[in-house]
């Protein structure tokens, strides 16, 4: 493998914690300690963590309604997340946005987003500026396999094709829309044949294998970098709870679910880790004890936060003067 | 002071704005070469060619881009060519441009301009001819200007560049042609203040964009009754200046507000309100009265398309109506 140590370790360490948030995050719910709703990412690790290992810290994302793996992967800190999850004045957006709309300016992360195929149009946005002012970043834009079927996804992906923006459309196809399987309801076999569309490499990826994944997003993240334009890329991947904290998923099988747990991506790469020597069991084993540290600390600041204050009810609508 | 056009105002605001700051630039249909439906760019390219990013007929994504590149921070203009296309971009500026600031908890900000011509009067029918502005100013999040004369078009847009958030900015159709005093060089009218734009004594009068030319028009005419009237200028809807509306209603006691939208749900109302849970009720001894559009969809025949929305003539009848003098 040509990353290094420290990378790859940085890369299963990300995964974990996505894993572990996550779990979290359902027993909260479970325990009446989240008030709204959450759409959690468990099993598709590897999407969020290859395609954020392949952007340098200054690079930008837009994210979705599933945002908590890009979220942790493009670098937020997980306690303001938690405390986010918990509506507290702590969180990353004072808890004024929850789940659906953490956003984190300071690792370039543009928002996640409650509207399917919101952030793809703003993606598209943020490229724009990054061509018009030369500042060689590159933006990632995640969104699924149902956004894949709005019409800004058309408008977008020819806008950023005809203006060759450095802008890497990510398309992470975890199969269901909701509840509507995606071959029932996209006219072509794989999102990725829609490049040919705009014109642009469209390349499809095994989600649930996270060196892949960066492979795939590094050399179109090089390529928008240089220059030479977008790219659509498709991870196919599975949500292994439902679409969100309702969903008693009767639009698919247990079968189907077991089949895909098999390609847990995390037990993947550990498994690879492992046979290629890069890791030992030990240091692995370590990696899982000290994000289970990471939540259980993330959840105690969450729960000792305050809340927000009604008086502050209606702050942060607009931008006051010289803020 | 030079005697300019509306357009040439407007034109000019746009310019400056482009040479003040390396981050404003525009985006929409037609704006280069062609100069944009109304020709408000004209002239712009090639010396802007750099500034204008002529865009596909994609609005959802050409506001959507206008988003994403202001959260960056670029100062991006957006021209809608119509103000009734922007219903094809409607969740790029409610639910996102309106939104993003409030739900990341003021992390993030939407310097935007969304600029678009409105209204009837064009024989443009029902999907070219609409005034919206109150379906905007009802959005928390959003700001919305309508300036009806040449000073006010440049002031304002400039102001609204220099916001640090998502302000919709209404360009009547019919004014772009029209003359008034505009300062040469830098200026700015401040989003939110409302402008006395004819004193008087016996009677309030407040409108907006078109409906200010008209009700001054009519104010003319109703001096030869001896009725003196005040117009007052919102030009700003979102946020409105409740203060210098109640302050003319404490002089006059009689309120017409007259508005291009159509009357149901319309800004209007909003005024009315805020009229009657002010210190200005005990003021008034006339009910309030407004003057809106009917409530159609704009024709296309000429004399049904004038019917539909308040002509000088009816605010005249109007105002007399309220002196009980037919």
């Amino acid at each position: 493998m040509e990353l290094s140590k420290e990378k790859l370790l940085w890369m299963y360490k990300k995964m974990v914690q996505i894993r572990q948030f996550e779990l979290k995050t359902d027993e909260l719910y479970k325990k009446n300690m989240i008030w709204g709703t959450y759409h959690l990412y468990v099993g598709e690790e590897a999407a969020a963590v290859g395609a954020c290992a392949a952007l340098e810290p200054t690079d930008y994302i837009t994210s979705t309604h599933r945002g908590h793996g890009h979220t942790i992967a493009k670098g937020a800190d997980l306690k303001r997340m938690m405390a986010e999850l918990l509506g507290k004045e702590t969180g990353h957006c004072k808890g004024r946005g929850g789940s659906m709309h953490i956003a984190d300016i300071s690792t370039g992360h543009l928002g996640a987003n409650g509207i399917v195929a919101g952030g793809i149009p703003i993606a598209t946005g943020a490229a724009l500026a990054s061509k018009l002012r030369g500042d060689k970043r590159v933006t990632l834009c995640f969104f699924g396999d149902g956004a894949a079927n709005t019409g800004a996804f058309n408008e977008s992906l020819n806008m950023a094709a005809i203006w060759q923006l450095p802008v890497v459309y990510f398309c992470e196809n975890n199969q269901y829309a909701m509840s509507a399987p995606v071959n029932k309801f996209t006219a072509v076999k794989n999102i990725a044949d829609r490049a040919a569309s705009y014109n642009m490499p469209g390349v499809i990826v095994d989600g649930n294998d996270v060196l892949e994944v960066y492979k795939a997003v590094k050399e179109a993240v090089d390529r928008a970098r240089k220059g030479e334009g977008p790219t659509l890329i498709e991870a196919k991947t599975y949500r292994w709870f439902g679409h969100s904290k309702s969903d008693p998923r009767v639009y698919r099988t247990r079968e189907e679910e077991e089949e895909w747990k098999k390609k847990d991506p995390i037990k993947r790469f550990a498994e690879k880790l492992l046979s290629e020597g890069v890791a030992t069991e030990e240091e692995l084993k370590k990696i899982d004890e000290e994000v289970a540290k990471e939540i259980e600390e993330a959840y105690q600041f969450a729960v000792e936060s305050p809340e927000p204050m009604v008086e502050d009810l209606a702050k942060y609508v607009y931008a006051e003067e010289g803020e | 002071m030079a005697e300019k056009l509306y357009i040439e105002a407007l034109a000019e605001a746009i310019k400056e704005e482009f040479e003040r700051d390396p981050n404003v630039f525009m985006m929409g249909e037609d704006i280069g070469i062609y100069g944009g439906a109304f020709g408000v760019t004209k002239g712009m390219y090639p010396k802007y060619k750099d500034k204008l990013i002529e865009t596909p007929i994609s609005e959802a994504s050409i506001v959507g881009a206008g988003v994403g590149a202001a959260l960056v921070g670029m100062r991006p203009i957006v021209e809608i060519m119509f103000s009734d296309f922007m219903m094809d971009a409607m969740e790029w500026i409610v639910n996102q441009a309106a939104k993003l600031r409030y739900m990341t908890g003021g992390q993030l900000k939407v310097p935007l301009v969304i600029r678009s011509p409105m209204g009837s009067g064009t024989g443009a029918a029902a999907q070219h001819s609409q005034s919206l502005p109150a379906m905007f100013a009802h959005i928390p999040g959003l700001k919305v200007v309508m300036p009806a004369t040449p000073y006010d078009v440049k002031g304002l847009f400039k102001a609204a560049v220099r916001d640090d958030n998502p302000v919709i900015f209404f360009e009547h159709k019919l004014l772009y042609w029209t003359k008034g005093e505009v300062p040469e060089g830098d200026y700015i009218v401040p989003i939110g203040k409302a402008d006395v734009k004819r004193e008087g004594k016996d009677i309030t009068i407040i409108a907006g964009s078109i409906t200010v030319i008209r009700s001054l028009e009519a104010a003319e005419k109703l001096k030869g009754e001896g009725i003196d009237v005040e117009v007052i200028d919102v030009r700003s809807l979102s946020p409105l200046d409740t203060e210098t509306i109640v302050n003319s209603v404490i002089k006059t006691g009689k309120v017409l507000i007259v508005e291009d939208d159509n009357k149901s749900y319309g800004w209007g109302a909003e005024v009315l309100s805020r009229i009657v849970e002010s210190d200005a009720f005990d003021y008034l001894d006339y009910p309030i009265q407004r003057l809106g559009g009917k409530d159609v969809p704009i024709p296309y025949n000429p004399k049904l398309e004038r019917a539909a929305v308040p002509q000088v003539e009816d605010i005249i009848e109007a105002v007399k109506a309220i002196f009980g003098k037919e």
